[in-house]
């Protein structure tokens, strides 16, 4: 039973008082400190109700484990609470305006978890007859439509498991179509602003990156591209370009860039990370781009995860469809049909190869449509638009206090501040992001993109409320305030109030713990003993 | 739109305040001939009730395995994931949240990942485990690609016994970047001489056990041969309940040893999102692809975790990292954790007893069936049968019967006629023996 209040006083005695006190636990009420699993289970408690098998002859050869594993088990009560606990340190959209510039981080609906989780979608392998599927490769073709119709592309690769993924999946089909027309060019054009992926991707497949620079406004500089181009004559393979690229910026001239790469026998690479602004817009086929990957996780609401799992799928242009990679959907006058293996290739199908095992990442397939569904054409226009007017309303909201590297010109999604507002405050922009935790805000993407100085890129999504960027605005404003009147210790000591202060990360990289080590009782060694 | 808050009262007001007369004004960037001016040709908004009818119609021409006899493996298994895992993973502060790059407001994502690396390097005998991958067979290639980086040479040789999808990733991959593979023939009975390819120039050995079609091998002689050769031995598995009941590959000398963690919290679900375990010896931590998470201190010295060895990684390297990866499989990784923290050792070890003793059962049924010869000597859930006609159409018939009676060998490697006949089959604890019963009825009536 609750507590009987009568004549007992429940207000505020000693409200003013500043004691805080020194808990025995290390807790403070609902900030909880919570121990590693390996500190609090035991290798005979489980919480799983198996019977043990009956007798029976094992057939294991000589391959029988012999020693033990050492995996401490926890009752089912004890699971829950140790977990709970440990959710409750972090920071989730859910919770509160998580403006993290190029991860999209939007509103994940609960229907695409529900949908997920239908049997007949969670619950089919992926190698059960093809017969006893028809509703798996259906869902995976429709998805696959939706993304072709609103890139304005021909194919698509659905397997790539996430945007890196996909990356590599688009450059090996530009890779392979090289190959089979008789070129072996070397050479990836890749922006100074993009993502660390792009460079890592082309290396990984043998390219060498030539980086370009950018103009005065953040955005690509047509001319250096041109003169890679001619300096590099007949050697180029592709350009990687994100659109809207990583300042937050639409790239002006991306249909010169495209003629001028597709002149030189090249191919257009497009980093589709920030396809969130301009779904319904535009479409990136007509563009004139030959492949981009679309992040399931950003664009079309995908949970997180607290980093992954992701999805990848790529979109390619008629002169990459051919060498889209194993598996695919064909479609056909007698239906839809899977193509697993090379036996099952039809004239013109020349995939380059596979992936990943299976068929990718289906339950993200099914979360996506339910959000493509649930919009429909005119929802994700709406989305992009309000993903935009949020973004510039944050703009206008901070420009005066905080300076636009590119000068006052309308962003698209997400808006990009460099640190020169900070200058000789002594505050960094690492210090503002952690004092940005204490006011209850996940920090904006910082120190990316690398062509500004102290980037901070501020992506609000169009999940949010106007009343939600009022205060994110108004708080932004009272701790540069803050700055410029020379509190710095609001800023240098931050966050004092998150679960953890600022964390030695140093430490942590020069002798690295990666596992949990079982404490040994500490032994006199006959040198200390002398 | 029930998803979008700003009224279009808002929109109006923020308009102004932005100052412009209209959305389009925002767009004028994008070059006008590629400005859609109308919807893109695709149906309209719908209510939560309207796509619930409409995917509901799609997953109900699934046979959902849990609805019928069912017995492939063969990469995925179908276990039983207690309901308190489902329940966990879909919590807001989990589910929700980002790639863990503020440590101090996500020291609940950093604290499972570690002990997620703790468990994976347990559970492989190795000393350092990474924050998962996006599945075993991804992880496979990069586990090539790590090994190249160690040995600094390109040759990779791949047994027989590596799932035929896991192989074509890695060959894949290296055809494009131009690495070399020496893929052994399929090799049904594990009996191949993997030793005899090993060479001065090898890189590394990728070998899997239990292997596709169920075997069990012994690691041993592989990762002395290999390391007499300056190579590395990679240890794959695609069920890491085995390792609950099989000798661990790191005590068997694995250099590599990466696999699929599916079977331990996550469903089915066609094939993805899994969870792919990666782990290695300390000496080699420095080169291994993906996220690791760290034990540190904070400024008030409490222990805390954040990712490190970053300097690895795409966003620091750019072209010079060791992986192009940025998302790993977290969530997925998390349900790994809670389920294997539900099981312990003491239910590990009992949940894989039931999963071989059940195989053993499964084996004697169909064996005595006429005509039907089961490959395996060793294995663990799964296992090898070769049939008096082609697998496909006994499984397609057997499908027609309500049965869903393994992988026959010929979808994975069709045109192969040694190969033609052979179905692997798999049984876990959530096979009955009525389950068990009604397939051994049933192929027997097939075959007769």
């Amino acid at each position: 039973m609750s507590m009987n209040t009568q004549g007992r006083p429940t207000a505020a005695g000693d409200a003013g008082s500043a004691f805080r006190p020194k808990t025995f636990t290390g807790n403070r009420a609902l900030d909880m400190e919570e121990p590693l699993l390996f500190e609090i289970g035991r290798l005979d408690v489980t919480g799983v109700d198996l019977d043990e098998p009956e007798a029976f002859e094992a057939e294991l050869g000589a391959h029988a484990r012999k020693s033990g594993i050492g995996l401490p088990g926890l009752s089912e009560p004890e699971t829950m609470r140790h977990y709970v606990r440990l959710s409750r340190n972090n920071y989730a959209i859910d919770a509160g305006l998580y403006p993290l510039g190029s991860c999209t981080m939007k509103h994940n609906p609960r229907l695409n978890e529900k949908m997920a989780r239908v049997p007949g979608f969670g619950d089919i392998h992926p190698l059960q007859p093809l017969s006893t599927v028809k509703g798996a490769v259906e869902l995976i073709s429709e998805l696959g439509d939706w993304l072709m119709e609103l890139t304005g592309t021909s194919a698509v690769a659905m397997s790539p498991k996430a945007g890196a993924h996909g990356e590599q999946c688009g450059m090996m089909a530009i890779k392979a179509a090289h190959i089979a027309a008789g070129r072996d060019p070397k050479i990836v054009l890749v922006p100074e602003s993009a993502h660390g992926t792009n460079p890592a991707t082309a290396a990984l497949l043998g390219f060498k990156v030539v980086t370009i620079d950018a103009k005065e406004d953040g955005t690509v500089d047509l001319a250096s591209v041109k003169k890679a181009i001619a300096d590099n004559a007949g050697n180029i393979a592709a350009i990687m370009l994100t659109n809207p690229n990583t300042c937050g910026l639409f790239e002006r001239d991306i249909m010169e860039i495209a003629a001028a790469i597709h002149e030189a026998n090249a191919y257009f690479y497009c980093d589709g990370a920030n396809f969130n602004a301009i779904v319904g817009k535009a479409r990136p086929g007509d563009l004139g781009i030959d492949a981009m990957h679309i992040n399931l996780h950003k664009t079309f609401s995908t949970p997180h995860g607290g980093g992954g799992p992701g999805s990848g799928p790529v979109v390619l242009s008629d002169r990459l469809a051919p060498f889209a990679p194993l598996p695919f959907v064909r479609k056909s006058a007698s239906g839809l049909e899977m193509v697993e293996t090379e036996a099952g290739l039809k004239d013109g199908e020349k995939p380059f190869g596979r992936m990943t095992a299976f068929h990718g990442q289906m339950g993200m397939f099914v979360r996506a449509l339910a959000y493509m569904l649930s919009h429909g054409s005119d929802g994700l226009r709406q989305a992009s638009e309000d993903a935009v007017l949020n973004a510039n309303y944050v703009r206008v909201g901070l420009q005066d206090l905080m300076t636009l590297p590119f000068g006052v010109r309308p962003c698209m999604h997400e808006v990009l501040f460099d640190d020169s507002f900070l200058k000789d405050t002594g505050v960094t922009t690492l210090d503002f992001a952690k004092a940005m935790i204490d006011e209850g805000y996940h920090p904006m993407t910082m120190y990316f993109p690398l062509v500004v100085h102290g980037a901070m890129l501020i992506e609000p999504t169009e999940s949010e409320s106007r009343a939600a960027l009022d205060l994110f605005v108004a708080t932004l404003r009272d701790l540069v305030m803050s700055a410029k009147r020379g509190e710095t210790e609001r800023f240098t000591g931050a966050p004092y109030l998150a679960p953890r202060r600022r964390l030695d990360e140093t430490r942590a990289a020069r002798a690295p713990i990666l596992t949990y080590q079982d404490p040994v009782p500490a032994m006199v060694t006959p040198a200390a003993a002398e | 739109m029930r998803y979008l808050p700003l009224s279009d009262t808002d929109r109006a007001d923020m308009l102004a305040r932005v100052g412009v007369s209209s959305i389009d004004e925002l767009f004028a960037d994008i070059p006008e001939a590629a400005r859609l001016k109308g919807l893109v040709n695709l149906p309209t908004r719908k209510s939560e009730i309207e796509v619930e009818r409409h995917l509901n119609r799609m997953a109900g021409k699934n046979v959902a395995a849990g609805s019928v006899p069912f017995f492939v493996g063969a990469g995925a298994y179908r276990h039983h994931v207690p309901a308190t895992v489902d329940h966990l993973i879909q919590r807001s502060e989990f589910l929700t949240s980002y790639t863990p790059y503020q440590p101090e407001i996500t020291q609940g994502t950093l604290q499972y990942l570690f002990e997620f690396q703790t468990q994976v390097a347990r559970l492989t005998g190795m000393e350092v485990a990474n924050a998962s991958m996006y599945d075993g067979s991804t992880g496979t290639g990069e586990a090539v690609l790590m090994a190249h980086r160690v040995t600094r040479r390109n040759k990779a040789v791949i047994s027989g016994g590596l799932h035929p999808q896991y192989r074509a990733v890695v060959e894949g991959l290296s055809n494009l970047s131009g690495d070399k593979v020496v893929s052994l023939p399929a090799d049904p009975m594990g009996t191949e001489d993997i030793l005899a390819a090993i060479d001065g120039e090898t890189s590394c050995v990728v070998v899997q056990s239990p292997s596709f079609y169920g075997q069990i091998i012994d690691l041993k002689p592989i990762a002395e041969k290999a390391q007499a050769h300056g190579a590395l031995l990679i240890a794959v598995f695609t069920e890491v309940v085995s390792l609950g009941l099989i000798e661990s590959p790191g005590a068997q000398g694995a250099d590599i040893v990466v696999g699929e963690g599916q079977s331990i919290g996550n469903g089915l679900t066609f094939g993805g999102p899994y969870v792919g375990l990666f782990a290695t010896k300390q000496k080699y931590m420095r080169q291994m692809p993906g996220r690791l998470c760290g034990e540190t201190v904070d400024a008030e010295g409490k222990r805390g975790f954040v990712l490190t060895l970053s300097t690895r990684e795409q966003h620091i390297r750019r072209e010079k990292a060791t992986s192009n990866i940025c998302t790993n499989s977290g969530l997925c990784a998390l349900a790994f954790t809670i389920h294997m923290t539900l099981l312990g050792e003491a239910g590990l070890t009992r949940l894989a007893r039931i999963n071989h003793a059940n195989a053993v059962k499964l084996k004697k049924q169909l064996s005595a069936i006429a005509g039907v010869e089961v490959l395996n000597k060793a294995y663990f859930n799964e296992f090898t049968v070769r049939l008096p006609k082609p697998a496909h159409d006994v499984v397609e018939a057997l499908a027609a019967r309500g049965i869903i009676a393994g992988l026959p060998v010929s979808r994975l490697e069709p045109g192969k006629a040694d190969l033609a006949n052979l179905l692997v089959v798999a049984s876990t604890e959530i096979n009955t023996d009525e389950d068990r019963a009604a397939f051994a009825a049933a192929l027997k009536e097939v075959l007769a």
